[in-house]
């Protein structure tokens, strides 16, 4: 229910950019040099680690903390730590890196699995690194009810998937940001139907991105799924726990509870696919249905076609 | 301009007609409440009054009112009981609404204070609410039901009565040195109160502004409804380090029950909608009453480090107990007394 049925009221959006909306920052390395035709290259080391923000605007603050709640402290030091993990344990490798955007907003979707996910960090890291801009990660709002974790999801990056917080970080203030159509269909699903996409939403990532007026980067993943495979599911325990899905992985039966945390070795590549932009007008009160399903069903089945094609080209699940 | 100004004993009333007095525009300033004033006022007139629809028409129409601040809203619960809050904000709104929707009435423009508490707290709220946003989950205390009801009729008053410049104000958490809130009273005590885990995204507005607003809408025009909170947000663990408070964290489950024994003990009263502020926090977007002219003094942190700052000072400047006492017969001297020799 709009609640401005006042005469006279101003209903106006806010179309300017927000005034504290941080600068993108500057690209670091040319990714596009030396990569011959659809050849996996090691991306080279970036020049220098992404620029510091510098004191808050506000004399009055005393931490880093954003008004999204991410501290880009704390998100240097996670990424500090998780680098080993990135580098050799996964052994990341991107394909076409060149088609993610140096400025201006841009909504990255990709394919989801892994019961408790590994993809989204990988891609968080490796964007952040290569590319020294911010990424946003929108994720359940789940998230936010658990002590602790909420916390510190939020301050490395993750933002609860509500249409108008990621129409603000695509359009008012020009960011990366990453989201799973599939959400937790795709991490909850089992072993045997791996790298086959579940549904995208109702299609709403393209409806902010249209509203937004920004491109949609799809990206297709392969090694998440192998890194923590579902072996069982159990949806009573799920139903009584109140979560989405209760998954027995195959983490949990070689190293026990350690599984909980322990990822097997699974190699990883991901593939940044042509951006898909929208010839439509930004900031429109609403956009056409079949449209906009359209769009998500190519999107869908663009990723699709690169997941089966990156398949046929692997080797191995472990080496790649 | 010709103002009512509602509730005049509490302090936000007080310092609106204060601030009103000064304005040269505004021929008259009446005051209505139960109790005495609290703020001393130079020329307000002050009516002794209940709330009743007859005496606030009739007020009205003698007084040629032509603006009505509705100041005298009760958003803390811990104040009152509930059925003096259901009386105060859904049947004292009611009548001052139909006083000054009535056949004939003077009253061009009405400004009503209400809370950002109509938005709730909960884990699938928006980053940043904005006025036409509603709340996520439905209103669990009566506080928050009673806002949004008053807000209910102030929308039926604004399409019933187009002539009327209608203005409702949602204040996010108020800080200052003078007005207590449960958030504020958590921050005056020893250690400050946290629920383990959590670490939400906090906004506040400096009572200074909140007086600011008020007059803003009381004197210009800006129909609609707007937010009205400091510029950014921030966590709640830097409001504690802001003040300078250590935290102890209160269980993340039963919490409810937890904060009872502080309760009975009188040690702190967090009322349920507080402990969902502390839980999941709330963050307005302020940008829309910026464009229609409000130029803040205070951002969020600024406000919280202005009351950090009176906190420090407390035990040192300044009165421990209100010098102004109301006194009927000193008033009226002031005012009415051909002895007293008047310039303007």
């Amino acid at each position: 229910m709009p609640a401005t049925g006042f005469p006279g009221a101003v209903t106006d959006r806010p179309d300017a950019p927000a005034p504290d909306a941080p600068a993108g920052a500057a690209p670091l390395v040319d990714l596009t040099a030396g990569s011959p035709g659809r050849e996996l290259v090691p991306l080279p080391r970036p020049a220098s680690p992404p620029p510091d923000p510098g004191p808050p605007a506000d004399p009055a603050r005393r931490s880093d903390v954003d008004r999204w709640g991410r501290s880009e402290r704390l998100r240097a030091l996670t990424r500090r730590l998780y680098d080993p993990l990135y580098r050799y344990w996964f052994r990341v490798e991107w394909d076409g890196f060149e088609h993610l955007p140096r400025e201006g907003g841009a909504l990255i979707v990709a394919n989801h699995a892994g019961a408790i996910p590994s993809d989204a960090p990988a891609i968080m890291h490796g964007i952040e690194t290569q590319l020294g801009r911010p990424v946003y990660g929108l994720a359940e709002y789940l998230f936010r009810t658990m002590p602790v974790v909420g916390t510190l999801w939020s301050r490395v990056g993750g933002v609860p998937a509500h249409p108008d917080n990621a129409y603000r970080l695509l359009h008012d203030e020009q960011q990366l940001v990453l989201v799973f159509p599939e959400g937790t269909k795709g991490t909850g699903k089992h072993y045997s139907e791996r790298y086959r996409l579940r549904r995208f939403g109702r299609g709403g990532f393209v409806e902010i991105a249209m509203r937004a007026g920004v491109p949609v980067v799809p990206l297709a993943v392969v090694g998440a799924e192998e890194s923590m495979p579902i072996v069982f599911k159990s949806n009573r325990l799920a139903k009584l726990l109140n979560i989405p899905y209760f998954p027995v992985t195959a983490n949990m039966l070689a190293f026990g509870p350690a599984g909980l945390v322990t990822y097997f070795p699974a190699k990883f590549r991901i593939r940044v696919l042509p951006p898909v932009h929208f010839d439509v007008p930004p900031n429109q009160e609403r956009y056409s249905r079949s449209r906009v399903m359209d769009e998500a069903e190519r999107i869908r089945r663009m990723v699709q076609d690169a997941l089966y094609d990156m398949l046929r080209a692997r080797r191995s699940i472990w080496f790649g | 301009m010709r103002v009512l100004v509602t509730g005049l004993s509490t302090y936000w009333a007080g310092r609106v007609a204060q601030a009103l007095e000064q304005r040269p525009e505004v021929e008259v300033v009446v005051g209505v409440d139960t109790r005495d004033p609290s703020l001393p006022l130079e020329r307000t007139e002050f009516v002794r009054a209940d709330s009743s629809y007859s005496i606030l028409s009739r007020i009205v129409c003698a007084a040629r009112i032509d603006t009505v601040v509705h100041s005298h809203l009760v958003v803390d619960s811990t104040q009152t009981s509930g059925r003096r809050l259901h009386e105060i904000n859904v049947i004292g709104t009611m009548n001052l609404l139909a006083a000054a929707g009535a056949a004939g009435s003077p009253v061009r423009r009405v400004v009503l204070k209400s809370s950002a508490l109509v938005y709730g707290s909960n884990s699938r709220d928006p980053a940043f609410f904005r006025e036409e946003m509603t709340r996520t989950s439905p209103p669990r205390t009566a506080v928050e039901r009673s806002l949004l009801e008053v807000e209910g009729f102030l929308r039926d008053f604004a399409e019933d009565n187009p002539h009327v410049t209608v203005t409702l104000l949602r204040f996010a958490n108020v800080l200052g040195d003078d007005i207590e809130t449960p958030i504020s009273k958590a921050l005056r005590r020893p250690v400050v109160p946290e629920i383990l885990g959590f670490d939400p995204r906090v906004q506040f507005v400096h009572e200074d502004d909140v007086v600011g607003a008020l007059v803003h809408a009381a004197t210009d025009d800006v129909p609609g409804i707007y937010n009205v909170a400091g510029d950014g947000c921030q966590p709640w663990s830097e409001v504690c380090a802001i003040v300078r408070k250590r935290r102890v964290p209160l269980p993340p489950v039963l919490t409810d029950l937890a904060v009872e024994p502080l309760r009975l003990l009188r040690v702190l009263d967090l009322p349920p909608e507080t402990l969902l502020f502390l839980r999941y926090g709330r963050v307005v977007d302020n940008s829309r009453y910026k464009r229609a002219g409000f130029v803040y003094r205070y951002t969020s942190a600024g406000a919280v480090e202005s009351f950090a700052q009176g906190l420090r000072l407390a035990g040192t400047i300044g009165d421990k107990h209100p010098a102004y006492r109301y006194q009927r017969e000193v008033e009226d001297f002031f005012r009415h007394s051909p002895a007293v020799v008047r310039d303007r």
